[in-house]
């Protein structure tokens, strides 16, 4: 039986479509794009045709804004590391306190090995920036501002193109993490105030080990993967052309329809947030109710542990993910959860459910018989929170 | 994801011994809603016999924490409370087919839940109130004796495993200094219980036993107390007793009694078994 897989901003199912398009580079294309000969060469206009197919995904202005890497970590050091080397004179970032750890540790390192000044932006219990922080702690001292699109755990999207305007003011480059956005919101980034934007492949629909990174034209740029002249001498290495020609379709798909799927996703993921409110007692919505991607939902479940509800939902075929610090192998519970003030009493019951454009109705209803059941059950395990529940069980 | 044995997730999907028991009259409660997990157990025990007749449970947290709840029960009903005594936290995770090192803590809950019971039933303080000592990890409040207690019966030797069995260092990482402290004491105290007399030791003269003590103060101690602006200073040696005065940050630190511990494990190892560390102002 296949799972119901509500993981998608884990990672993702390759599209049929997209796998079709990268079998021929495998063992019948496999040239080098960089090659003299026409074997080779040939291969380079597919690469050529994948990049326009993203720029056109990203409303850049140019197909040469778009540079290919490894995946989205990658995208996140070279953007960052690039506005460091090509602004000396300024030693300081911002960032905010709830990035991926690709950005979140990257800034960490830099300050505490490289002596630059990091400045945390903090959230609101709901997930969203403060702008006068943001206005208050980007200054002429600023090299770059690293804001993530859409968190990955919430789903929340902050205001990048107003927080890349005040960095414009300053004079600092704007970079932000789009990974969990590209795909899920339209983007125009032709008339934005953003330099650099990191995505992933795997995030929409493309296979892993590929991304890219978006740089405006004009902005100074220094290549963080040092090596051969390919991606215009921004990028070292060889180009992954299979997942290039993949990244390429994924972006094509994307593209398609956008509004449309997202609306569709939007729908069955409320549909699931009002069935999980409905149906369970002791559920808090976790991220600001509108400023949210459309497929994103993260509940937290007070008084049963995140790890104990994913291993059930497992059993029954179900995949999810959680913040809880069970199941990462560390022993605190999320950084994002915590930086929101999520109280203690459901920070390690959160769970995710991200949808895609996969999705069925079938799933979201089977997910909603199953769930109320497993909570219903570890919260009777559960030495906390009996009377409250017993208080409204006698109510209802 | 973690590797679960199949008797990990027999307990966690099927639970033995749910729930809080009516007539119990012996309960142990560890652990928070904060700290992501909690175990409350419930005995009854026949006064006469001191047999445990009934166990149940009452567990906030993971799989293994849940499993390791439901296995403790099983064990425990027909032990009497001195058989119940003698249950490990190796025990618990034998029980179940082992458990995977980062969660070994929940084995550990499931024993101080069982002390805990038991001193309950005895009428004594409970253990955490016994192993009072001091605070070395705050997140998770972890104190120097508990994390004694688990290091020595598991045989601990790093920061790491210190924190799979008591979560202690888990959270902010700053005590990882204090761990290593008192792992060290740990070793220079069993160095002490296996040794046997150290002829060359014994024939060490005062004054010789004096110039080896300043030795390793100076080479070994003073550079590790000035890295965080403390010092020290030998004031005498009488017998075994070496009479030290802290310096600097040291005397306000509230670590002091490890640094103490500390050095007294240098000595110990480096000079001479028997020596004690005394502070002087």
């Amino acid at each position: 039986m296949n799972p119901v897989y509500l993981d998608n901003n884990a990672t993702t199912k390759v599209a049929a479509e997209v796998f079709e398009a990268m079998k021929p580079f495998f063992c019948e294309r496999y040239g080098n794009p960089s090659s003299m000969h026409s074997f080779g060469g040939n291969v380079a206009r597919d690469v050529a045709a994948a990049r326009a197919a993203l720029a056109a995904l990203l409303g850049a202005s140019s197909p040469q804004e778009v540079v290919f890497t490894s995946g989205g970590t990658e995208s996140d050091s070279t953007a960052i590391l690039s506005a460091l080397a090509t602004s000396p004179e300024r030693r300081e970032i911002v960032t905010s306190r709830v990035e991926h750890p690709a950005v979140l540790n990257l800034c960490r390192y830099l300050a505490r090995d490289k002596g630059y000044t990091v400045r945390w932006l903090s959230v609101d219990r709901e997930g969203r920036l403060d702008m006068e922080e943001v206005q208050s702690k980007i200054s002429d001292h600023t090299a770059i501002v690293s804001v993530m699109w859409a968190n990955n755990e919430t789903g929340v999207i902050f205001p990048i193109q107003q927080i890349g305007e005040i960095a414009h003011e300053r004079g600092a480059l704007m970079h932000t993490d789009a990974v969990q956005a590209v795909g899920k919101i339209p983007l125009d980034l032709k008339a934005s105030a953003i330099d650099f934007i990191s995505l992933s492949g795997h995030k929409l629909h493309g296979p892993k080990g590929i991304g890219a990174l978006y740089v405006k034209r004009g902005t100074r740029f220094s290549p963080f993967v040092l090596g051969g002249h390919q991606e215009s001498n921004r990028r070292g290495g060889t180009e992954n052309v299979p997942g290039i020609v993949g990244l390429g379709t994924a972006a094509r798909l994307a593209a398609k329809n956008l509004d449309e799927e997202n609306d569709r996703v939007r729908r069955l993921r409320d549909k699931l947030e009002q069935g999980v409110m409905a149906g369970i007692p002791f559920a808090h919505l976790n991220g600001h109710k509108e400023a949210r991607l459309p497929n994103t939902l993260n509940v937290g479940f007070e008084f049963v542990e995140g790890e104990a509800i994913l291993m059930r939902l497992d059993e029954k075929g179900i995949c999810a993910s959680s913040g809880s610090a069970c199941t990462s192998g560390s022993l605190e519970p999320s950084h994002v959860l915590r930086a929101m003030g999520v109280p203690f009493t459901s920070v390690h019951g959160s769970i995710r459910f991200s949808l895609s454009r996969y999705t069925t109705a079938e799933e979201i209803d089977y997910v909603l018989t199953e769930l109320p059941g497993i909570i219903h059950f570890l919260r009777s395990v559960s030495p906390f929170g009996r009377e409250n529940l017993e208080a409204i069980c006698r109510v209802h | 994801m973690w590797e679960y044995s199949d008797k990990v997730k027999d307990h966690f999907f099927n639970p033995r011994n749910v729930g809080a028991l009516e007539d119990s009259n012996a309960v142990g409660e560890v652990g928070s809603l904060a700290c992501g997990d909690s175990l409350k157990l419930f005995l009854k025990v026949d006064p006469d016999t001191d047999r445990i007749i009934d166990a149940t449970f009452q567990t906030f947290g993971c799989g293994s924490a849940i499993a390791s709840s439901s296995a403790l029960t099983e064990m425990l009903k027909g032990k009497t409370v001195q058989e119940a005594m003698d249950i490990t936290n190796k025990d618990i995770a034998d029980f179940l087919g082992g458990l995977p090192k980062e969660k070994m803590h929940c084995s550990v809950m499931g024993r101080e839940a069982l002390h805990a019971a038991i001193a309950h039933y005895r009428g004594q303080p409970s253990p955490a109130e016994q192993l009072e000592g001091e605070l070395v990890c705050q997140c998770f409040g972890v104190t120097d004796l508990q994390i004694k207690q688990v290091a020595t019966e598991n045989k601990l030797t790093t920061v790491e495993e210190v924190t799979n069995y008591t979560k202690a260092g888990g959270g902010c990482g700053l005590c990882h200094e204090k761990i290593e402290e008192i792992l060290l004491q740990i070793r220079g105290e069993q160095k002490k219980d296996e040794a046997p007399p150290v002829p060359a030791a014994k024939r060490m003269t005062n004054l010789q036993k004096i110039a080896k003590i300043q030795e390793v103060i100076e080479r070994e101690i003073r550079p590790m107390l000035q890295q965080d602006g403390g010092d020290v200073e030998l004031v005498d040696v009488e017998g075994a007793r070496v009479l030290l005065a802290l310096r600097g940050m040291c005397t306000s630190c509230p670590s002091a009694a490890l640094t103490r511990e500390g050095i007294e494990a240098k000595l110990r190892e480096l000079v001479l078994p028997d020596l004690v560390v005394e502070e002087v102002a």
